[in-house]
């Protein structure tokens, strides 16, 4: 009887006390950790360009062209979890660069923004996504490479990242890649930035750090157990420009990444057609409008890149 | 056939550096959980009332506890009280306190197996908690409680993979990596299977010699 008692205690203790860990652990900081309380918004707020459907859209012998326009609707494909590039905000709204020329480019092939039916790709699944119809066209930080191009096209560039660094505002000690020995670098594991970082040697092997998503490598810089977080400079702006109050990007990028709307392969006439589209937007100031209501928050500026068509 | 040898031959030190923090990070949990279960064991089944009640506590919030969560909050809780733990202490400390819950219930489960009138024998000859514990009980026990922990640790070794997710580069980091490269995953996957089982394989091995040692004809 006692012993039951005492079990009947320790239990409720245990529930009271798994419950207040639940509180606090599943408090939800996709931003990445609201560590000294800096301003920053979790709601998506887009640069304010309005995209208006094109109503005479055609694209002549092009297959892709014909399923959007039957299905009265696009599909395509996102990042979701990437502040002021990719992201899908806790009311669901979607905001960024990309998703921003996702819509444009929607926009000129006659379909309404409103319309657009986003899927979530991770990487390793994109070339699957588009080989598949899954998706008519995937806009997410997507590299253009040879070898990816033996499954998919490439329209753009329409925009030009490299490899850069995310510190602390008050870090005075990082200044490029070259400056990160005895410093802790935090990037997603695995991830082509980290093995770089790894095989030039640019920091020591114990102190490269590897979480599976930028933003908890953000929340470890904000809680200073890392020094730098290192990716594209356009992922790392999306976060200064989230808190732009704590960090900042170094501004010396090691690498070129050419960011490429991808595309069903061999579907030549839609390929031009959207490198078109985009050289359009570069002209009549589109695209420096999208770049400046998003990732041009951080405080870097930046200029539409060389297209190059095949 | 020719892909599958050649992912690991060019990738050898990936996977080489994976398991070996595989192996370190399994060994030493392996140490920590031990002996803090058999002490927390210790407690559930010891007559003082408040050490019951702890024990009982401890393994009722642990247990209960995602292992993922054990890992969020040493990585990303502790960080916001000025406690700086590294990564691979962190990923220890997760392992030894969520697998010693298991291992104290083992524990416990096996101290049940050894009938009372042996504790209570032991007891009328004079002899302290501490000497019924080590003298009488725990060597009996300790024959039901081989193939369970066993069990146990063989949990505690796959769960390993999920410091990969917390900055340690173990076995569970290694798909990432691979991804990446742009290797086949069908065969990435297929060689850690094999990894996996050759790390297992001793264990299964120590089970049953153990097993067989400490045999006694009932």
């Amino acid at each position: 009887m006692r012993y039951k008692r005492v079990a009947a205690v320790a239990m409720m203790a245990s529930l009271a006390l798994s419950a207040a860990a639940c509180g606090k652990e599943g408090n939800p900081t996709p931003s990445g950790g609201n560590a000294s309380g800096g301003a920053q918004s979790d709601t998506c707020k887009s640069s304010g360009v309005t995209f208006t459907p094109k109503t005479d859209a055609n694209v002549a012998g092009s297959p892709t062209f014909q399923k959007i326009k039957s299905a009265g609707k696009v599909t395509i494909g996102v990042k979701f979890d990437q502040p002021n590039l990719g992201y899908k905000d806790a009311q669901g709204n979607r905001c960024g660069f990309d998703v921003e020329i996702a819509q444009y480019v929607a926009s000129t092939l006659g379909v309404d923004p409103a319309k657009i039916e986003y899927k979530e790709i991770a990487s390793a699944n994109r070339e699957t996504a588009i080989k598949g119809g899954e998706i008519d066209y995937y806009v997410g930080t997507y590299s253009i490479t040879d070898k990816r191009k033996n499954d998919v096209s490439f329209a753009g560039p329409y925009f030009v990242a490299g490899q850069d660094l995310l510190v602390r505002k008050d870090e005075s000690s990082i200044t490029g890649k070259d400056t990160l020995k005895g410093k802790k670098v935090c990037s997603a594991t695995g991830s082509t930035p980290i093995q770089r970082v790894r095989d030039e040697g640019l920091t020591e092997p114990n102190n490269i750090v590897e979480f599976k998503t930028y933003s908890e490598c953000v929340s470890q810089l904000l809680d200073k157990k890392v020094d730098a977080v290192t990716t594209d400079d356009a992922i790392l702006k999306g976060y200064a420009a989230q808190n732009s109050d704590e960090l900042k990007v170094v501004g010396q990028p090691f690498s070129t990444e050419k960011y490429g709307i991808g595309l069903p392969k061999d579907d030549k006439a839609f390929r031009d057609y959207v490198n078109d589209q985009i050289e359009a937007a570069f002209k009549d100031g589109t695209w420096q409008k999208i770049y400046d209501g998003t990732l041009g928050k951080s405080g870097s500026s930046a200029t539409p890149p060389q297209l190059e068509r095949y | 056939m020719g892909d599958f040898f050649r992912v690991l031959t060019d990738n050898h030190q990936v996977f080489l550096d994976g398991f070996t923090n595989t192996v370190q990070l399994f060994l030493i949990a392996a140490v920590g959980s031990l002996v803090l279960g058999t002490l927390l064991g210790a407690m559930r089944v010891s007559p003082v009332p408040a050490l019951r009640a702890f024990g009982a506590t401890y393994v009722n919030v642990v247990r209960n506890t995602p292992l993922t969560l054990v890992f969020a909050f040493l990585v990303f809780a502790v960080p916001k009280l000025d406690v700086n733990i590294d990564y691979f202490p962190s990923a220890f400390i997760a392992l030894t306190v969520y697998t010693s819950a298991f291992v104290c219930e083992v524990v416990r489960s096996g101290v049940n197996t050894v009938a009372t009138g042996q504790a209570e024998a032991a007891r009328a000859l004079g002899m302290t908690f501490g000497q019924v514990l080590t003298l009488i009980v725990l060597p009996q026990a300790l024959r039901a409680m081989v193939p369970p922990m066993m069990s146990v640790f063989i949990a505690m070794l796959k769960n390993t993979t999920i410091a990969a997710g917390f900055s340690v580069l173990e076995a569970g980091a290694i798909p990432a990596y691979m991804a990446e490269r742009g290797e086949p995953q069908m065969v990435v996957l297929s060689w850690i299977v094999i990894g996996f089982l050759i790390l297992i394989i001793p264990l299964v091995v120590l089970q049953r010699f153990l097993e067989r040692k400490w045999a006694v004809a009932r």
